[in-house]
This record gives structure tokens, C-alpha cells and sequence, in this order.
């Protein structure tokens, strides 16, 4: 369950999150990517899920996690390249409303603008 | 949940309540399953519900203990798909607040408390019975659409 972290220039962090998403493998994304919130201090955190295979309610846990530690810094969670089954939990959550998490296109779908 | 036909095909699986094991779940009843040819949309439900169930008997029923989850699916001539998850753990004592949605005994552990919510609107019905001290049982029942 790697996650790609690119910092794109002062504000922007990427974190490409490739494989699946339970409650196995969400700690050890968590850590990764609070790492590299930590050290880049970006004003939007983008994570992308173009690679993700699979996604349960912890996914959901993770972005509302993250969300609250870039809230902490004056910054802002973004959520880009969801297939329509993560959209879909994520949805259930009412992620967009509930958190202020932006839902972006991020090119290759036409995924719900939130 | 009667269902007085007999299955076409049924599996039982008993494993470990550890976290590795909700893949290993998943995977099992995704092969299961995938024997009906379902679609692909109706598979992805099947598996997330299952990993919310699993989850659940992980994080909550043995928090503080460890023991076995046991796992059982029957698919019936009709293609409808019975999923039993079931645990002998700590138990819920009160069902309907764990199934209100975002409700969580552990948000510190960033659980979202969608569990039950997801399980929910990917199946058809979710039965849980649970008795404090003895353990849960949650049924996923969930029909296949015709066969492609």
C-alpha cells in the first residue's frame, strides 16, 4: 500500500495513494502522509486515488482525518481522480458537506464537483 | 431471513480477528461470489460490506480480546447471496445507536462510524443480533441482478 508523495511547489502536496484502502492499511498511510504534511506545511493537500483499488469507511476516516490536521494549518484537503465506487462511500459520508473537502475533477473522469 | 430453498452453493471460513485478514475476506467471498458472475458494480458492494463487517469484529468485538471471526455465505438458485459475519466478542449493547451513521466509540482511531451505513446501502438488508458478553452476528443479504 505505497503512497506517492509530490510537492508540486510551496502549497501544493500530492499524495497518490495506490492499492487498497481498509483499516489495515490505512495507518500506515496516515503516517506517511502526516509526514509529509509535516514537513511541507502545504496550504492544499491533494490526495489522489486514481491507484486505489478498493476503499471501505476507513477511507473515509483517513480523509477526515487529514482534513482536520490541514484545517490545523490553514489549509485544505482536496480529492481528486475517485473511481464512482470511492465516490460513492465517500458520498454516504457526505464528505463534501460535512468536512468542506473539495471534491476536484483531476482529469481522467467526470466525477461529482462538490 | 428464511430462506426455505436450499443453496446452491454455500462456504464457511474461520480465521483470526486480525487486520491482515480483512483482505484475506474480502478476496474469499469476491472468489465466491464471482463464481455467479455478478456484475462488477454488485461485487464491489458485496466486498466493502464484508470489510466493514470484518473491521468491526476487529476493532470492536475482540478490542480486548482475540478469537475467531467466522465467515459464512450461501448463494441460492434465486442468485440472492447470504453473507453471515459472525463473532464471539465483546457484544453491542445498544444496536441502533452503533448503526446511527458517524456515530464512532473510537474517533481518536479516525473511525468514521459509516460501518453499518455502508454495509447498509450496499445490501439489500443487514440483520445484527448481539448479545453483550457473547458475541454479534451480522447477516448482509444482497440479490444478484440476472446473469450476464
Amino acid at each position: 500500500m505505497p503512497v506517492y508523495m509530490e510537492s508540486e511547489d510551496d502549497c501544493v502536496l500530492t499524495a497518490k495513494i495506490t492499492g487498497e484502502i481498509d483499516h489495515h492499511s490505512a495507518k500506515w498511510l496516515r503516517a506517511d502522509i502526516d509526514t509529509a504534511i509535516n514537513d511541507n506545511k502545504p496550504r492544499l493537500l491533494r490526495l489522489d486515488f486514481s491507484g486505489v483499488t478498493f476503499m471501505d469507511s476507513s477511507g473515509v476516516g483517513l480523509v477526515m482525518g487529514r482534513n482536520l490536521n490541514m484545517k490545523e494549518i490553514g489549509g485544505k484537503v482536496e480529492l481528486v481522480n475517485m473511481p464512482p465506487y470511492i465516490e460513492r462511500v465517500m458520498s454516504i459520508a457526505g464528505m463534501d458537506k460535512l468536512t468542506g473537502t473539495v471534491f476536484g475533477k483531476g482529469g481522467n473522469q467526470d466525477g461529482k464537483q462538490g | 431471513m428464511a430462506n426455505k430453498a436450499k443453496p446452491a452453493n454455500e462456504m464457511k471460513l474461520v480465521f483470526p480477528a486480525l487486520s491482515a485478514n480483512e483482505s484475506f475476506a474480502r478476496a474469499a467471498v469476491s472468489s465466491f461470489v464471482g463464481l455467479m458472475n455478478p456484475k462488477m458494480d454488485e461485487l464491489i458492494d458485496i466486498k466493502t460490506a464484508v470489510s466493514e463487517a470484518v473491521t468491526n469484529c476487529i476493532v470492536h468485538a475482540y478490542r480486548d480480546s482475540s478469537g475467531n471471526i467466522e465467515l459464512t455465505a450461501k448463494i441460492y438458485p434465486d442468485r440472492t447471496v447470504y453473507i453471515k459475519i459472525k463473532d464471539r466478542g465483546c457484544g453491542i449493547e445498544d444496536i441502533g445507536q452503533a448503526m446511527e451513521p458517524l456515530y464512532t466509540t473510537h474517533p481518536e482511531e479516525e473511525r468514521s462510524g459509516l460501518g453499518f451505513s455502508v454495509m447498509e446501502s450496499f445490501c439489500d438488508d443487514v440483520k445484527v443480533t448481539s448479545k453483550p458478553g457473547s458475541g454479534t452476528t451480522v447477516t448482509l443479504r444482497k440479490k444478484l441482478g440476472i446473469k450476464l
